[in-house]
């Protein structure tokens, strides 16, 4: 059980760009300087107030975009492991116990003795089951 | 307040003038550099992908790693070996003559076979013929992720080296396909090591729920075969043996049964994974004719061979499910679709054969964590 539930954790790297990260922070750190003089300028001439604040607003928007995108990069970046289970049977009292996978369980195994009977237990299922996300409706 | 002065006397020609030329230079970039900057658009992706590559390939080898010395107790740290299986090659046989060819195939793949098993049992010398069956699988599908990296790398960096827009392209247009191939051997590698049931196997469970609690005997390597009382008839059903991890060769197997009955076998109806379209439904099942099964085409060739030589029709059922779910833990749809297979099954028994008539049932697929 313990070693599904080791194998459950997801592991991510941490590697990004350092140099990446310096140019997305100047990005950001010269178009908040744009957008605070186009705010300060904006009485005295409308046009270049105009032109920072488009400017700075460009450049927010991009270093955000790349921020996100790589942080989304980096939680992809795991092998998901979705968790089993098995089902267990009496054949006899038709008693059904269902619990997580482990290591060892396959199909058609005798296992523990039923508590009810003490007939020997039966393996009967194990699979996964997988939520879907509401499917996107096709017209064909 | 100087900078603000400055700014503010910033005219409404200097403006437009900035404006103009930016508009300009931007055009005549695009114009002479626009191919290269989508080259350099392209590699981007093929970087992300390969850094992704090459995570799921270290996360492989690691897990192959840690589940050999965690079952197989080896005295010496097996990374070594482990690296040295992941880089196993198979060469296939010479077909410019091709008579004959499928025999040198099968030989190929036996001694491919027997080398992968020597080499994880030399490597978990503690683990029994299930989980070495179980390590075999693990490793492969690490070797498979080693492999789709190592394919990538070589035209990403060739991409890079020649700075040629189409050997970029190529591999970024099929990039999204090859991802997807190597998320299914990244689960894959953690079901093979426990030893849970893939959807690859979905045949192989049909046949054991059919086989269950009848005695069953060995039939060819890796095989076997229950004969059961089935709607006053006599099914002969095979599967490879489980629960380790193997497919066996039911090639053999149907081989065997016709040979032993002198060909009076009604009629053949095997059971497989089948590769789903976009919009199909997972476990969707459908019905066929002739031999389904996939691999290399050895066994598909011996069960033709036989069933050519005696007269017998075959009858195909199959359970649809995509690349990710074959290789990947058994889903729920796909466990509870082998009910209306086996609905199927009956069907096409009634259907085709009369009472006394012996047919054979053969559920083809990898028997991971599957028993009979």
């Amino acid at each position: 059980m313990n070693e599904m539930t080791e194998a459950s954790k997801s592991t991510t790297t941490t590697r990004i760009s350092s140099f990446l990260l310096l140019v997305v922070f100047i990005t950001l750190a010269l178009s908040l300087v744009a957008l605070i003089l186009s705010v300060t300028i904006i009485g005295e001439n409308s046009d270049a107030a105009w032109v920072l604040l488009l400017l700075g607003l460009l450049g927010v928007a991009i270093s955000t975009y790349v921020l996100v995108q790589t942080r989304r990069r980096l939680s992809k970046l795991k092998i998901v492991v979705p968790p089993v289970t098995t089902t267990i049977e009496c054949k006899k009292c038709g008693i059904k116990n269902v619990r997580e996978f482990q290591r060892g369980d396959y199909i058609f195994k005798e296992t523990e003795p039923c508590q009810k009977c003490s007939d020997k237990m039966l393996i009967t299922a194990i699979y996964r089951e997988v939520k879907e996300k509401e499917k996107e409706r096709f017209p064909f | 307040m100087g900078a603000q002065t400055k700014l503010a006397q910033f005219g409404d020609t200097s403006v437009t003038w900035i404006l103009n030329i930016l508009f300009y230079v931007i055009f005549v970039v695009f114009i002479f550099y626009g191919q290269r900057i989508q080259m350099y658009v392209m590699l981007r992706e093929v970087e992300v992908s390969l850094y992704k590559l090459k995570f799921i390939k270290e996360e492989g080898r690691k897990i192959a790693v840690e589940t050999i010395k965690e079952i197989g107790k080896p005295q010496a740290d097996p990374t070594d070996r482990v690296d040295r299986f992941m880089e196993y090659f198979t060469i296939a046989p010479q077909n410019l003559d091709p008579a004959g060819v499928v025999w040198k195939l099968e030989h190929i793949l036996d001694v491919r076979d027997t080398r992968f098993k020597d080499e994880v049992k030399a490597m978990a010398p503690a683990s029994d013929e299930t989980q070495v069956n179980n390590l075999e699988n693990t490793l492969e599908a690490a070797s498979a992720l080693n492999f789709i990296y190592k394919v990538i790398r070589h035209y990403y960096l060739l991409g890079k080296k020649t700075l040629s827009l189409y050997v970029i392209m190529q591999i970024q247009m099929i990039l999204p396909l090859v991802m997807r191939e190597a998320e299914a051997y990244a689960s894959a590698l953690k079901a093979f090591a426990y030893g849970q049931p893939i959807g690859d196997g979905a045949g192989a469970l049909v046949a054991a729920r059919l086989m269950h609690g009848h005695e069953t005997r060995k039939i060819a390597k890796d095989c076997v075969v229950a004969t059961v009382p089935y709607e006053g008839r006599t099914a002969f059903v095979i599967k490879a043996e489980g629960p380790g991890g193997n497919v066996g060769k039911p090639g053999d197997a149907v081989k065997a049964i016709i040979e032993e009955n002198e060909g009076k076998i009604a009629t053949v109806i095997m059971i497989d994974a089948a590769l789903k379209l976009e919009g199909e439904e997972l476990g969707e099942v459908a019905e066929g004719v002739g031999a389904a099964i996939g691999g290399p085409g050895v066994d598909q060739y011996k069960i033709e061979d036989s069933l050519l030589k005696y007269h017998i029709s075959i009858n195909a059922v199959v359970i649809k499910e995509d690349i990710g779910d074959a290789v990947s833990p058994l889903r729920k749809e796909i466990f509870d679709s082998t009910d209306k297979v086996l609905e199927r099954v009956k069907q096409v028994v009634l259907d085709k054969t009369k009472e006394g008539d012996k047919v054979i049932i053969a559920g083809i697929g990898n028997t991971i964590g599957m028993g009979q």
